[in-house]
């Protein structure tokens, strides 16, 4: 009978970067976030990009156009494309490729010229949004995400100024992080204050929207030892996916596809759900990482949002959250979901400087794809004990 | 009068009787003839018992706003109705839930609630499109 655990700590993250650059890019195309993100991580494993034979990436690129643009020939891709946590969900189907010898070097990447749309083919709507939704307004992230949030606050009498906290908590931790793009400290008051885009959301609410690339670099974990850096074991993974219409959603305040994955993933860790140190969580809004708390079991029904309230979740607290600077503050290109593994993995090397999460054994990674509609968790551990 | 929204565009075929129900006023949802479920929005086959034998039915055009949000911008040239508009999610007292705008109303979180008893309005955009929209209740 296959068995779960069998997949966990069976390969390691050997290598993570971001794009040389982030933020407002407008001279380099999305292609160009990926070869950049790319050739980093896989100097950062200190590995050959001939050793890379696994190419996984989401978006508007497919697998083959990054191998071609690499100049390799890759000899297994994923292209699975479900949201903005597809990078998140591809380190599980990585580990599984690797373990069964379908490829070696598995590379996960990601380039998005989110800000600056250079090289981005234009959207178009599909029959369901396109008869249903944007007849009235729906459209972008916020005008669907606010529903759950009113949804929560009507259910759970959750507050704007809670909510506020959030943004809060993770500013602090982006003023500690050099590669963090808004660093000035920011008050509940700022945030209510901001320019209102969609209530219940002011502009500060909302993630930014940059242009960057990031990268994963997995292998084996036998060979990972040989790697350049501590290797990051990978010991638990889940994903699920539930809706992709938000009217489809069962319970707008809880997502399914979260609880799924997060179940699965922590089942095969062995893990329970309050057993971490460090937490990376999809924060597209601030109202998203309380309802992942809830929906993953850490926090009860409506209560998630006291991580943030009570600095649990801030610089110093008893459980950090969002150490870039998330979504929020640091980065956001609209595929968020590779930067919270970099994040994570960097903190598991003991990486991180002034930010750096003293002490740190077991960090959880939790992603959101569409509007809670995917997900991707990950358990990671900076050594393979079980 | 001026369209002031993007037109639904495709009109699916497997859509085409709810579109024809609109030119008439009526708010048709699509039904399972086997299991009964009343679900949002047409499909070939049921969410429910995947079986592939649907028919549909007039809604009451009653509900309730299960969610709302109200938009201070508009996030699509093609939408011109003037901000601020009530974004709605409405809870079909037959069971589905669609997206819609709350109108007749004044877009205010303060004066507007979850739970809130709703009915439709139709509003005709051109001659192949009316768009179900909803008021509060009794109005």
């Amino acid at each position: 009978m296959p068995n779960l655990r069998d997949l966990s700590n069976v390969a390691c993250i050997v290598g993570v970067d971001e794009s040389d650059e982030m933020g407002t890019l407008p001279n380099k195309s999305q292609l160009s976030l990926h070869v950049e993100a790319v050739t980093n991580a896989v100097r950062d494993a200190g590995l050959k990009m001939s050793d890379v034979d696994g190419i996984f990436t989401a978006g508007q690129h497919s697998p083959a156009t990054i191998g071609e643009a690499l100049g390799i020939t890759p000899r297994y891709v994923d292209g699975t494309t479900v949201g903005g946590c597809s990078f998140i969900i591809m380190v599980g189907h990585a580990v599984a490729a690797l373990h069964h010898g379908l490829c070696d070097v598995a590379v996960i990447s990601h380039g998005e010229s989110g800000r600056s749309q250079v090289g981005v083919s234009p959207r178009r709507d599909t029959a369901i949004p396109g008869q249903y939704e944007t007849l009235y307004g729906f459209g972008p992230a916020p005008t669907v995400f606010g529903l759950i949030t009113v949804r929560h606050m009507h259910q759970y009498g959750t507050t704007l100024e809670q909510w506020a906290q959030v943004a809060v908590s993770t500013r602090k931790w982006a003023a500690l992080n050099p590669k963090a793009l808004r660093k000035e400290p920011i008050t509940v008051e700022d945030v209510l204050k901001a320019r209102p885009v969609v209530w219940p959301f002011t502009v500060l609410n909302i993630c930014l929207v940059t242009d960057a690339g990031g990268a994963v670099v997995l292998t084996r974990a036998d060979r990972a030892k040989d790697c350049a850096k501590k290797p990051v074991y990978v010991r638990g993974l889940g994903e699920g996916t539930e809706h992709v219409s938000l009217t489809q959603m069962k319970d707008l305040t809880f997502s399914e596809a979260t609880r799924i994955s997060g179940d699965k993933a922590f089942r095969m860790a062995g893990v329970g759900p309050t057993d971490f140190q460090h937490i990376m969580l999809y924060d597209a809004f601030t109202s998203g990482p309380p309802i992942m708390l809830e929906s993953l079991g850490i926090a009860k029904r409506g209560e998630g949002v006291r991580y943030f309230e009570e600095g649990r979740s801030t610089p110093g607290g008893s459980l950090p959250i969002n150490t870039n600077g998330g979504g929020l503050s640091y980065t956001h290109t609209g595929m968020y979901g590779i930067f919270p593994i970099i994040e994570a993995a960097r903190q598991l090397r003991g990486e991180c400087g002034a930010r750096q999460v003293p002490n740190l054994k077991t960090s959880l990674v939790n992603g959101m794809g569409g509007m809670l509609s995917a997900a991707g968790t990950l358990v990671l551990s900076n050594d393979n004990a079980r | 009068m001026e369209i002031d929204r993007p037109l639904p565009n495709p009109m699916t075929p497997e859509a085409k009787p709810y579109w024809e129900g609109l030119k008439a006023q009526k708010l048709m949802l699509p039904k399972c003839n086997a299991c009964g479920h009343v679900f949002w929005y047409p499909r070939v086959a049921c969410p429910k018992c995947q079986t592939r034998d649907i028919g549909w039915v007039q809604s009451k055009g009653r509900g309730t706003l299960h969610s709302f949000e109200i938009g201070h911008q508009s996030f699509n040239k093609a939408f011109k109705v003037p901000v601020p508009y009530v974004l709605a999610m409405v809870e079909l007292a037959e069971g589905p839930r669609m997206l819609s705008n709350l109108i007749n109303i004044e877009p205010d979180p303060k004066k507007i609630k979850c739970d809130m008893p709703v009915e439709v309005v139709f509003q005709k955009l051109t001659d192949d499109v009316t768009l179900p929209l909803f008021q509060p209740a009794g109005r």
